[in-house]
């Protein structure tokens, strides 16, 4: 039964906990981190029997209700969404681990609430990247949208404003998406992708189905934050608290993208939406202007977590970039890239958190030498983490880089050749000024006057649950960069669509 | 042309009534406008869908005995009426977050007014 | 919320009207096959008749009729039920929520009716306790969780 049932398992796994937390929990509030943890193991076993199924049978349907589509809704897991979906449960699994230390220190947040609207994210997210139909798509967005707004406004005191501006711009950006989800329908007389999809290639001169395409391209870059519409991003991961952050960082804008490419290229056609409507050009202008702007501002930034949200602006770029030089070097390099971000951003951004639990802050301008010796494997993690996002072999960062670059060599766009370089060269701007405050201080006169420098080097590192999740995703960056070949040519060449 | 603007005059309701919502909700300066100008806009997407639903010379779906099951042309169609009660329930529920925000904020800095509130908040930063 | 003075019509109509309200929410949820209504519908009519005692009275004496604190955990329990109903299609051997599968009656069509049925009284219960859990919250002035 969970063999045969097992595509739908996840959402419903999830769901289940979710809900069932405030009953459960009314007596012992402890019980309520154990249900988290129970559910999101269990949701990455799942994911992975899912990978290794559909690799060896092929895409799997699951069919809701018994009603067969295009009357009944589906789930499909086809190589791409069981890949993306694999990464966003372990992403969680770890960051869920280190919030342990988190919830216990911060006083304004309550527990019981908070896990259960963190799992009715995760079950929105499993349930965007699992669903075959365009209407249980706009349910599964909303769901976790409104579990994001309820997660960010629990952080400090600019929390709330910073919400709201989300909400107000997200429910827009649905309601685009609904509007197209309406034109589509209206045109085509069904809400199956796939069904719409042996449609389309009948109504390719209609102007609704232009009106919807590009309604569902608005709606999906408000959820992606491509350049123009980044505009609740900043705010909103900066004011949030620590495990907010770093649980939509890593997965909150790849959902968007992963819908994105879905409807851009498994439903309308590779060949019509860049050929004749030319909308992945326009991505890919967006999404380069987008990455240097991201990472110009970053330079910018005096806290450590502000810096990190518009590095975030920039690593969208590169995936939006991949997806709109629409051949399949810049798709593997946009896929993988999803992997990569997720890793490195929930790594930097639990690194911070680390900083805020033991100093109080995360400002950048007043780190000093000290924390090398106080933290030093926090420090070690955020060296290698910082080190894959500027694209240093043998990281995991340098192999999506190099697939975006040898991409954009094979459509003559030497433009974007040039932003992926000097976007890397300003990472690495950024980063080696935290680096360089961390790692190199210049010996002053202080220094001589001290001779017994062993008391301050005493470690006084976070404990344990907070900082083996570090060390794991800062381990997997170096592993999964040297056996990236396996994971290209294992999962990622099969999701190359038709057309391509 | 006539025909593209009166056959079709639902849709231009609900658009006029999408642009007003639009302009509400980027214009205003009073975070209760904008809610509301985000409120309207999704009702007029509700309105839209609603819209399309209907036929020329058909009756509500539900089963007469006259007509029949079979002769589908005289029920009007349902399906965008069901995809619009999730549709309303999800502009509530969002309205319901958007309100608590709201009292949250005002909470905090006893103002709602967008402009007062970022000049607090920068005063906020800089401390 | 402070009221200057007892108003004796308006106390009177409301505690009048409030179970004729739910009575008809409940019509209009187990009319959900045949004719307008289901299970959004009849539960936010069954939260007006509770919010309607809420302002006429106030916050204290509506206690009386629907606890505060029960609105969390009923709201959960409606979304249990729903899942609980397409957990028992799953384990009769159909997908989920497949209700030919749970033995209600003979019959597949019945079955899926009744199967329907459940489903909408769970959605009812949650959308009415969120209703007035969203009441009592913006009452209180307290943030959302």
């Amino acid at each position: 039964m969970i063999i045969r049932n097992s595509a739908a398992l996840i959402p419903l796994i999830l769901l289940f906990t979710a809900v069932s937390i405030p009953i459960v929990a009314l007596k012992k509030k402890q019980i309520a981190f154990f249900m988290v943890m129970i559910a999101t193991s269990l949701s990455v076993i799942i994911s992975f029997y899912n990978i290794f199924r559909v690799l060896k049978v092929g895409t799997i349907h699951y069919h809701f209700g018994g009603w067969i589509p295009p009357i009944g809704i589906e789930y499909v897991l086809d190589p791409l969404s069981s890949f993306i979906c694999l990464v966003i449960n372990v992403i969680a699994l770890l960051v869920l681990i280190h919030s342990k230390k988190i919830i216990e220190m911060e006083s304004n947040i309550k527990s019981v609430p908070y896990y259960a609207l963190v799992l009715l994210m995760l079950t929105g997210f499993n349930g965007i990247v699992l669903t075959g139909d365009f209407f249980n798509l706009y349910v599964f967005l909303e769901i976790c949208s409104l579990a994001m707004y309820g997660l960010i406004s629990v952080g400090g005191k600019q929390a709330p404003v910073a919400a709201f501006r989300y909400l107000i711009m997200g429910a827009i950006g649905g309601s685009f998406y609904l509007l197209g989800v309406g034109f589509l329908y209206i045109k085509t007389g069904s809400l199956n992708m796939a069904d719409v999809r042996s449609i389309i290639p009948h109504l390719y001169d209609e102007p609704t189905v232009i009106v919807a395409i590009s309604l569902m391209v608005i709606g999906f870059g408000i959820k992606m934050a491509v350049f123009p519409l980044h505009g609740w991003l900043p705010d909103a991961y900066t004011y949030a608290p620590t495990t907010s952050s770093a649980l939509i960082a890593p997965t909150g804008t790849k959902i968007g993208a992963y819908a994105m490419l879905r409807t851009l290229f498994f439903v309308f056609g590779v060949n019509y939406v860049s050929k004749t409507l030319h909308i992945t050009d326009i991505l890919a202008w967006l999404s380069a202007i987008g990455i240097i702007y991201g990472s110009i501002m970053a330079i910018a930034q005096k806290g450590m977590k502000r810096m990190l949200a518009y590095s975030s602006v920039s690593q969208i770029g590169y995936i939006g970039l991949g997806i709109g030089l629409c051949n399949p070097l810049g798709l593997i390099g946009a896929v993988l890239h999803v992997m990569n971000h997720a890793i490195m951003k929930a790594c930097l951004f639990l690194v911070a958190g680390n900083y805020r639990v033991k100093l109080g802050h995360s400002n950048i301008f007043k780190l000093n030498d000290n924390i090398r010796k106080k933290m030093p494997w926090t420090t070690a993690a955020f060296t290698v983490a910082a080190l894959s996002m500027i694209g240093i072999p043998p990281t995991l960062g340098f192999f999506s880089k190099w697939y975006l670059a040898l991409g954009t060599i094979k459509n003559s766009s030497w433009i974007f050749l040039a932003v992926l370089l000097i976007s890397s060269l300003l990472n690495a701007v950024y980063f080696f000024r935290v680096l360089e405050k961390v790692y190199l201080k210049p010996m002053s006169s202080n220094d001589l006057e001290e001779p017994n420098m062993s008391k301050n080097s005493k470690a006084d590192e976070v404990s344990s649950s907070a900082l083996i999740p570090v060390l794991i995703l800062s381990v997997a960056l170096i592993i999964l960069g040297l056996l990236n070949t396996i994971i290209v040519k294992g999962i990622i060449e099969k999701m190359i669509p038709a057309g391509m | 042309m006539i025909n593209f603007f009166l056959g079709h005059y639902g849709y231009w309701f609900a658009i006029l009534l999408m642009c007003l919502g639009l302009y509400g909700a980027i214009m205003k300066k009073n975070l209760i406008k904008k809610l509301i100008g985000m409120t309207i806009f999704q009702t007029a997407i509700i309105i839209f869908f609603v819209a399309s639903s209907s036929k020329w010379g058909a009756t509500v779906p539900i089963f007469d005995e006259k007509i029949g099951v079979a002769n589908t042309a005289k029920y009007i169609n349902p399906l965008p009426h069901t995809l619009m009660l999730t549709a309303i329930v999800v502009g509530v529920a969002t309205m319901g977050v958007a309100l608590a925000l709201v009292i949250t904020t005002y909470l905090r800095y006893k103002t709602l007014d967008e402009s007062v509130l970022l000049k607090r908040m920068k005063k906020d930063n800089d401390n | 919320m402070e009221r200057r003075e007892d108003n004796p019509i308006v106390s009177l109509v409301s505690r009048t009207v409030s179970p004729f309200i739910m009575l008809f929410a409940l019509y209009v949820i187990f009319h959900g096959h045949y004719s307008p209504g289901g299970g959004f519908q009849g539960g936010t009519m069954l939260a007006a008749a509770f919010i309607l005692i809420r302002l006429s009275l106030g916050m204290e004496t509506s206690q009386l009729q629907f606890k505060s604190s029960w609105a969390t955990p009923l709201g959960s329990a409606g979304v249990l039920i729903y899942f609980g109903t397409g957990l028992v299609a799953l384990l009769f051997g159909g997908n989920f929520l497949d209700y030919g599968f749970i033995p209600f009656y003979a019959t597949v069509a019945e079955n899926r009716s009744i199967g329907i049925l459940c489903i909408e009284i769970g959605v009812a219960i949650a959308v009415m306790a969120i209703m007035v859990s969203i009441y009592d919250d913006l009452l209180r002035g307290s943030p959302d969780d």
